[in-house]
């Protein structure tokens, strides 16, 4: 579904990608791993189109995606949920994830996935005269995932779910990630630093140390890997 | 007794401190014909009360602010007003009223009066233009009276050389408008905040200069005169055509309101607001920034251009000295003041700029400082202006709740 290969990208001088390769199938969760500065979050702003790299070819359904703008892939089926939530503040939830939907003309499966949204979280429904800015971390990340979820992607991007939330959250948010997975075939491209959930929902992982992808096998695999268990895992 | 105490020592400092500051400009007068100095102590004294008993109450009201009393009072009283006002019979009645005063005002009073309010509604459209840019785009743009500027050339302009007509020019002035909020579009696509102030100001008096400068061609800091009014069928007299031009200025109201308000319902006015909010966040939902930040420019600058033409028409003369940053100040005060994003609160905001000074002729001198402190405490008690947008409450393709 999603090919990317031999990618190298730079902010000014700085080479942030050394040619990464990789491979998303249909249906799959793959995850991103790695530590801080690792390069996580620029293959994902590659993918998506915020940055362009340099070098290599991103396909995504069999067509070149590599240089095209962020909003044409979104158009694409492409969505992204950027790291540190990015929600907008002063919308209220409800229109928060009518711009989800931005890009879509089919009002009535729009409603039907605003309500599947709502019924994933019902913090969400609960709250939705109120504007974004005053939710909680937490209900920032869910309005945020399921803002995404309203572009109905294809393929999901998450930069970093469990970014400051607590291990509650956390697990919950995952949860809703499987459940998404399963219940709407959404392919998802999960980066994340909390190793541990993220090697636990997955299908397959791969690991990325400055720049380069050094490791990739099934998650399972991966959680029995001794290095990554010394490095990512903490046990 | 003790709080009253500190209370009273603080107002007290504060008063002697002011004592301090305005003891040169308003204690010391040099008398330069006979070379003696005055002292008006009596002026230190008014001082001295007036900053106590003004620090007094700043603080009682900071202190009210603080504990909340001031918003569950204020929004009980909205809640009666919003039900008062959603009464389906007074909005008849209040609208209808409303549009009857409006058109007979210019019969009832002085066409002097007249003159004044459409100023006034020129503005309104000024602030609800400008609004568009920095209420909805979140883009602060310091320079919009370049708009104005280009609109009011742009009939002067085709007059001068080709002698065309009002009507001609007003959808020619919209048009250069928004073709310039494009120029001044491109350059600042990736700048934000403080930055883009910096260049919108600087746009601003760049357009300004260049009329001042090409003298061939703009008649430099003469200016142009004797630009038509607009005719109406024939030419009309100085008070028919400056009732005529109060009833264009509130058909361009009218039009503006109208404009916005669909707008802001639009997918279009949506992603502007996504944009303001976070740019990352509208560029992952697939909003194109580009276009977008242009459309805010554009959709801006066709109201400056089109009230810039009225201007023309209505002064007669246009000159580069009415195009100042002090204008653009104006605008921005005038949104700021009555509650960015807001419509009713940008035409209150307009009217209270334009009319105060007006009115109030013998303050002139203040008017500045007036403006200066109001803003200081708008920004401290009412940030959001004096009649703050309300958010629709809708659900997605189901219409309003």
């Amino acid at each position: 579904m999603l090919k990317v290969d031999n990618i190298h990208t730079y902010y000014g001088n700085i080479q942030a990608l050394k040619g990464i390769s990789l491979d998303v199938e249909q249906g799959e969760i793959i995850t991103l791993i790695g530590a801080n500065g690792a390069g996580k979050s620029t293959t994902l702003m590659s993918i998506s189109g915020v940055e362009t790299p340099r070098s290599g070819s991103i396909i995504f359904d069999g067509q070149d995606i590599t240089h095209k703008s962020s909003h044409e892939i979104v158009s694409m089926g492409v969505c992204q949920v950027p790291e540190g939530r990015h929600i907008f503040p002063q919308l209220t939830i409800t229109e928060n994830l009518d711009m989800g939907a931005y890009l879509r003309n089919d009002k009535d499966e729009v409603k039907k996935d605003l309500e599947y949204v709502m019924d994933l979280f019902p913090i969400l429904a609960k709250r939705r005269h109120q504007s974004g800015g005053t939710l909680s971390g937490g209900e920032q990340q869910m309005l945020a995932i399921s803002r995404a979820l309203m572009a109905r992607p294809r393929l999901l991007l998450l930069d970093e779910p469990s970014l400051g939330l607590a291990p509650l959250i956390v697990q919950q948010i995952f949860e809703i990630i499987t459940r998404v997975n399963q219940e709407q075939g959404t392919t998802i491209f999960l980066v994340e630093q909390n190793a541990n959930m993220a090697l636990k929902i997955a299908h397959r992982g791969y690991v990325l140390q400055n720049g380069m992808i050094v490791k990739t096998d099934k998650a399972s695999a991966l959680m029995e890997d001794q290095e990554v268990r010394d490095a990512y895992l903490g046990v | 007794m003790n709080r009253l105490l500190s209370e009273a020592k603080k107002s007290l400092i504060t008063s002697l401190w002011f004592m301090v500051l305005t003891f040169p400009l308003l204690v010391i007068k040099v008398n330069t014909r006979d070379n003696t100095v005055v002292w008006r102590w009596m002026n230190l004294l008014w001082v001295a009360i007036g900053a106590f008993g003004l620090s007094w109450i700043w603080r009682r009201m900071l202190e009210r602010r603080e504990k909340g009393n001031t918003r569950i009072q204020s929004s009980a009283w909205r809640e009666k007003v919003t039900v008062f006002a959603s009464n389906r019979k007074f909005q008849i009645s209040g609208l209808s009223t409303l549009a009857l005063v409006v058109v007979l005002f210019p019969f009832l009073v002085k066409f002097y009066q007249v003159g004044i309010v459409t100023s006034a509604l020129m503005f309104v459209i000024l602030g609800l233009g400008l609004n568009i840019v920095i209420g909805y785009g979140g883009l602060l743009h310091l320079g919009y009276a370049a708009f104005y500027a280009v609109g009011a050339y742009s009939y002067g302009l085709m007059y001068l050389y080709w002698g065309l007509p009002f009507w001609v020019a007003l959808p020619f002035g919209a048009v250069s408008g928004a073709l310039f909020g494009l120029v001044i579009g491109f350059p600042v696509l990736r700048l934000r905040g403080d930055y883009l102030a910096i260049v919108t100001l600087a746009f601003g008096e760049i357009i300004r200069l260049l009329l001042e400068n090409l003298s061939g061609f703009t008649k430099g800091p003469e200016g142009i005169a004797q630009i038509p009014r607009p005719a109406f069928f024939t030419k009309l007299s100085l008070q028919g055509a400056t009732t005529y031009l109060y009833f264009i200025a509130i058909a361009l109201v009218l039009l503006a309101i109208f404009v916005i308000k669909r707008l802001e319902d639009s997918r279009v006015g949506r992603a502007l607001e996504a944009m303001r909010d976070d740019e990352i966040a509208a560029q992952a939902m697939g909003i194109d920034l580009t276009k977008a930040k242009l459309t805010t420019f554009a959709l801006g600058a066709v109201w400056a251009g089109m009230v810039g033409v009225v201007l023309a028409g209505k002064t007669t003369y246009i000159n580069p000295g009415s195009f100042t940053l002090m204008e653009s100040v104006m605008i921005l005060v005038a949104v700021v003041l009555g509650g960015t994003g807001s419509i009713p609160g940008v035409i209150l905001g307009a009217f209270l700029v334009t009319l105060i000074p007006e009115y109030f002729r013998a303050l002139a001198d203040y008017r500045m400082l007036m403006f200066g402190v109001a803003l200081v405490v708008m920004s401290i008690f009412r940030p959001q202006g004096i009649i703050p947008r309300v958010r629709k409450r809708y659900t997605v393709g189901g219409g309003k709740e």
